[in-house]
């Protein structure tokens, strides 16, 4: 039936038959925790607990307790929102955008890919419900709710406004789309358990009995979700990038801020996606099936995206030069030689320069230095939105404006928090949920594994 | 509820085998119930004759009902409810209404057809499925015969049949409901 090129490199390694991809996957959810994860969780979850000491603080207090001032009104919270929707973008693009173009390595990182994506999302969400100042309010705000301020709505001509609808959408269309795809693998989990795990993961698997009919449905269900969230997530970071594209500040007036913000944003997803990788298949035991080859391909989406990330710096700043518009010329030149140089170099090595040393495919099938570079793109990329956002604003209209951004220890606290409760959640689905799509696996495993090739 | 309720149940192992078997099976006259794999077997649904699902129809629709939900709203809201001057815009702003527009196109479209899905393949907490072989969301291809259904014809010739089609065991299983 199916014809596979014996130059292709084998997607599932080590002879693995069906019933092998079962236990290897459901042996994790069933298992003992092991102390390594335990120390992890707690690990997590004490970053949360102490960064949450720095939320209720800033709830408490109001966001006077940032260092934000008269001049630079956004800093830390917005750098950090649209730093944590970026890496968002990776698991949606992984599942919808590869399942289009009938990619199948995709099959064995979709489901920690896109839960990765599920929690970012919820980090980002926090900062601007946050930086309300008062988020018990926020839904009159953020949504168009008949209240007693007068009939005034929710203004639809404001990017801020498009952004609430953006990240909603693709939060809860994500969300739905990851939940169909672990049905199946829920109903496995619930025909190998006895007691409360039946019972438990019978009700999560919604009752999938594997009918023919019902896979038919649901092959049509992800095919058409794909369909729907690749222009969704497309969409959303080109509305993140509307925020600043649509204002008059010099250095955010720019129009390649969508496909640029898009193109970061699928850089720093694949980065963080590998580093989560890598301890995952090392800690589960799982390097048949998230195999070098992957490993490779992510690398190669890093060269691709940071090199257009790398165009568009360079192009920035060549327009700024040409539009002979000397407050933008000025922008730009105060970013790189002015007082936040160390930032704007920060970011242009981190993000140009160390992506280009995965040309060498020695660096690019290098567990270390995939893990240590996926660690120095988010380090960049964390960067490269602190200079769009703090370096066009602290250089005022008024020179008396000039101002400096200080962040103070709620600004790292909140931080940390997204952190705590990023790897929390995490964790949490390493553990009880199947970090491998079983189902889709199984569908691959008879064309592409390494037993089907010989 | 007498119908239903005793099956022939043949277990296959490859999906290739599976494919032969459902079409071997259902020229030789049996009316087969319903094949039960551990994932999507292509091709499948073409060889047990199903119709093409409608559910990108229902996406449609909803996709549909999303566009003018959200444009029926900004309209309303931004030039008769409580018009105002933002940005010297007109107050119905068309290209400023296509981005809130899209995402709600998406969202409704989404939601829409994972609910005619969920209720068309009766998925739900609750649900209790019939669990004709455990080893279903396993490894093993299931096709189970109603013997209700094909009435006409002696079990064990049914049996046979499965047998010849590539079936590496043959089961009976009943349920009690």
């Amino acid at each position: 039936m199916q014809v596979t090129s014996s130059v292709r490199e084998p997607l599932v390694t080590g002879g693995k038959s069906y019933h092998d991809v079962t236990h290897d996957v459901s042996r994790q959810v069933e298992g003992k925790p092991s102390l390594s994860w335990f120390l992890a969780f707690l690990t997590a979850a004490g970053v949360l607990g102490l960064g949450s000491i720095a939320l209720i603080a800033t709830l408490w207090e109001g966001i006077g307790m940032w260092g934000l001032n008269k001049t630079i009104g956004w800093a830390w919270d917005i750098t950090n929102f649209v730093w944590w929707v970026g890496i968002g973008h990776a698991g949606t693009l992984i599942s919808a955008v590869l399942l289009l173009f009938r990619q199948k390595w995709r099959t064995s990182i979709n489901r920690a890919a896109e839960a990765m994506t599920i929690f970012a999302v919820i980090c980002a969400a926090m900062f601007p419900v946050i930086h309300m100042g008062r988020p018990w309010l926020g839904a009159y705000w953020a949504l168009p709710l008949p209240n007693t301020f007068g009939s005034l709505w929710v203004n639809f001509n404001s990017p801020l406004l498009w952004d609430v609808f953006a990240i909603s959408t693709y939060f809860s269309v994500s969300l739905v789309f990851w939940y169909i795809g672990l049905i199946p693998d829920f109903a496995t989990i619930r025909d190998r358990a006895t007691g409360l795990r039946k019972t438990i993961y019978g009700a999560l698997s919604f009752g999938w009995d594997g009918a023919a009919k019902t896979w038919m449905r649901y092959e049509s269900v992800s095919l058409i979700l794909a369909g729907l969230a690749t222009p969704l997530v497309l969409s959303v970071h080109t509305i993140v990038s509307f925020d600043f594209a649509t204002s008059v500040i010099p250095g955010w007036h720019t129009t390649i801020f969508p496909p640029y913000f898009v193109a970061g944003a699928i850089f720093s997803g694949f980065a963080m996606v590998l580093t989560l990788m890598i301890i995952t298949r090392k800690v589960f035991k799982l390097e048949d099936y998230i195999t070098m080859g992957h490993i490779e391909l992510m690398n190669i989406v890093i060269i691709i995206t940071g090199s257009i990330v790398g165009i568009a710096y360079i192009t920035e700043f060549f327009i700024a030069w040409y539009s002979g518009v000397a407050a933008e010329q000025y922008a730009f030149i105060n970013r790189a030689t002015g007082p936040y140089w160390w930032a704007y170099w920060s970011m242009m090595t981190c993000n140009v320069i160390s992506p280009q040393l995965f040309w060498f495919k020695k660096i690019r099938t290098s567990i270390v230095a995939t893990f240590i570079l996926s660690l120095v793109v988010n380090i960049g990329m964390w960067f490269e939105r602190f200079v769009i956002i703090v370096t066009s604003l602290h250089r005022d209209y008024l020179p008396s404006s000039w101002a400096m951004f200080y962040p103070t220890w709620a600004d790292i606290g909140v931080y940390l928090f997204t952190f705590g409760l990023f790897f929390t959640l995490f964790f949490l689905f390493a553990k009880f949920f199947p970090v491998i799509n079983m189902a889709e696996v199984k569908s691959v495993l008879k064309s592409s594994s390494e037993k089907a090739a010989k | 509820m007498e119908r239903d309720t005793h099956f022939v149940l043949g277990v296959y192992e490859d999906e290739d085998v599976l494919l032969d078997a459902v079409k071997q099976v259902r020229s030789s006259g049996v009316k087969i119930h319903e094949v039960y794999s551990p994932y999507p077997v292509h091709g499948l649904e073409h060889v047990l004759g199903y119709k093409r699902s409608r559910l990108p129809i229902a996406a449609f629709l909803f996709g549909i009902l999303g566009t003018t939900l959200a444009l029926t709203m900004q309209f309303y809201m931004m030039k008769f409810d409580w018009p105002m001057i933002i940005g010297g815009k007109d107050y119905a702003a068309f290209p400023d209404f296509i981005p809130v527009s899209f995402e709600m196109t998406v969202l409704l479209a989404a939601f829409g057809m994972v609910g005619v899905f969920m209720v068309s393949s009766n998925l739900k907490p609750w649900a209790q499925p019939r669990i004709f072989d455990v080893r279903i969301t396993d490894d093993k291809h299931v096709m189970a015969i109603d013997i209700a259904n094909n009435s006409a014809m002696d079990q064990e010739k049914i049996k046979e049949i499965l047998k010849s089609s590539g079936a590496t065991e043959v089961n009976n299983k009943s349920f009690d409901e």
